[in-house]
């Protein structure tokens, strides 16, 4: 057995490392600040392009078939595979390359449950509006979208929890937050305490979203809490 | 030249395609791992959701396992697992892949199974039929259009993320991209774009192949009562 193999199999590495955690603690906290600004980037700016489309879809209904399908195209497009597109187009180390592929990618998930929440609002409700005289626009932003509520906050879970796993392609480019740290860890020589901490950080990461956006709409929507 | 051009040009070059680690070899290692994995996830996942769904247990592990592994990054199992005691080469991609695929198909066996009508099941209890019979000659066949839709969207979505592997060295015409990122867009903007053009059209293909399979196992009075009502939408819009 040769030196370098003796040094390779002696030289600790553990699956968690705490000592890793306090040396590094600021490039752990750098990664996990541009994961969090990526995601709440992404689905603010996802939402604000998603939900008029959703109502579009809903006010509009032969446009609700085209709609749906263009983004269902984009969600099937692999994730890599936008950022080939836009990456050489937009610049290959800038955040924006990443950011754009994951609004597109959560498009999707957000339109249709928009939708299908406006959708569920009832009949004789909507009539109740009209025949109280309220207009399209007002029965909208009074009567539809605060019934949708909870099919608006289903899409945003879960294009929430979906793009804060999907953040972590973006470090092929060095720009994925906590996927910098995976990666990095792979590259550099396999450094297990490496990449199991970013891996648990962003599985942490996405269930605290999630929680928060839970607390949201239960602050939001209290009608549904006495329902049950 | 700008990048669509190189990027034609790319496609272009017969060597591209033949050469070793060129788009034909990536494609099949890119198909292979994809077909293990979803043969994978069918065995485990098929079985485990008929029965639970049969037996009327564990809907909500179900659901929770759904939305763990959508938090779950899937670099991270494909950079963990190799670094495991199963060891590098594809049969920890293999697995990563397998795991993602698993939800979707699970999800959809156990609700095809429950989604019988009741009544349906207490007549063909009625008729003496045993509770293997009842899955065997009822549950099943009524289950094919759900069993159909959850490996269309497990398949679909494996031959998406299999592109992933590529960030491990794991093969698959995710390659190309890595590659060409590893060499930097100003030299190889053309080969990025070009893997890029031929995993999104491998995906739109699968999508589209596994739609149309899906549309011809299920039977026309079981296809979703959704599309009948998109499609009197889409007709009444038009008139």
């Amino acid at each position: 057995m040769s030196l370098r193999d003796l040094a390779y199999q002696e030289a600790p590495n553990p699956w968690f490392s705490w000592d890793y955690i306090r040396t590094n603690s600021s490039t752990i906290l750098d990664a996990l600040g541009e994961h969090v600004t990526l995601t709440a980037e992404a689905v603010a700016l996802a939402a604000v392009v998603a939900i008029p489309l959703g109502v579009v879809a809903y006010w509009y209904r032969p446009l609700s078939g085209p709609i749906l399908v263009t983004s269902g195209v984009l969600y099937t497009i692999p994730s890599l595979a936008l950022l080939a597109f836009i990456a050489p187009a937009v610049g290959p180390t800038k955040s924006t390359s990443v950011l754009i592929g994951l609004v597109l990618y959560a498009l999707l998930l957000i339109v249709r449950n928009t939708l299908a929440g406006l959708n569920q609002v009832p009949r004789d409700v909507q009539d109740a509006a009209t025949g109280m005289g309220y207009g399209r626009w007002s029965r909208l932003l009074r009567v539809d979208l605060p019934l949708a509520l909870p099919g608006i906050l289903t899409g945003l879970r879960l294009a929430t929890v979906s793009t804060v796993a999907l953040v972590t392609i973006g470090g092929l480019i060095g720009k994925g937050g906590l996927g910098n740290l995976i990666l990095g860890g792979f590259r550099n020589n396999f450094f297990k305490a490496e990449i199991t901490t970013g891996a648990i950080l962003c599985v942490l990461l996405g269930l605290v979203l999630d929680l928060l956006l839970i607390g949201t709409g239960r602050v939001l929507t209290p009608w549904t809490r006495r329902a049950r | 030249m700008n990048v669509v051009q190189s990027a034609w040009t790319y496609l272009n070059d017969p060597l591209n395609w033949t050469n070793p680690g060129g788009i034909l070899d990536r494609l099949g290692e890119h198909l292979v791992i994809s077909a293990s994995a979803v043969a994978i996830g069918l065995v485990i996942a098929w079985p485990l959701g008929v029965w639970l769904a049969h037996s009327g247990r564990g809907g909500g592990v179900i659901v929770l396992l759904s939305d763990l592994t959508l938090a779950i990054p899937t670099i991270a199992l494909l950079t963990i697992l190799p670094l495991s005691f199963i060891g590098f080469g594809k049969p920890p991609t293999i697995i990563a892949l397998a795991v993602f695929a698993i939800p979707p198909l699970l999800a959809n066996a156990y609700t095809g199974v429950r989604q019988v009508d009741a009544e349906t099941r207490d007549a063909a209890r009625g008729m003496g039929l045993s509770g293997f019979q009842l899955l065997r000659r009822v549950e099943l066949p009524l289950a094919v259009p759900y069993l159909a839709a959850g490996f269309r969207t497990a398949s679909v979505q494996v031959v998406a993320t299999t592109a992933l592997a590529s960030y491990v060295n794991g093969g698959g015409l995710g390659q190309i991209i890595a590659e060409g990122f590893g060499l930097g867009t100003a030299v190889a903007g053309g080969q990025i774009l070009a893997g890029g053009v031929l995993v999104a059209l491998l995906a739109l293909l699968a999508e589209g192949v596994l739609a149309l399979l899906e549309r011809i196992v299920t039977p026309a009075p079981l296809r979703p009562a959704r599309r009948r009502a998109d499609r009197e939408a889409v007709a009444t819009g038009a008139a």
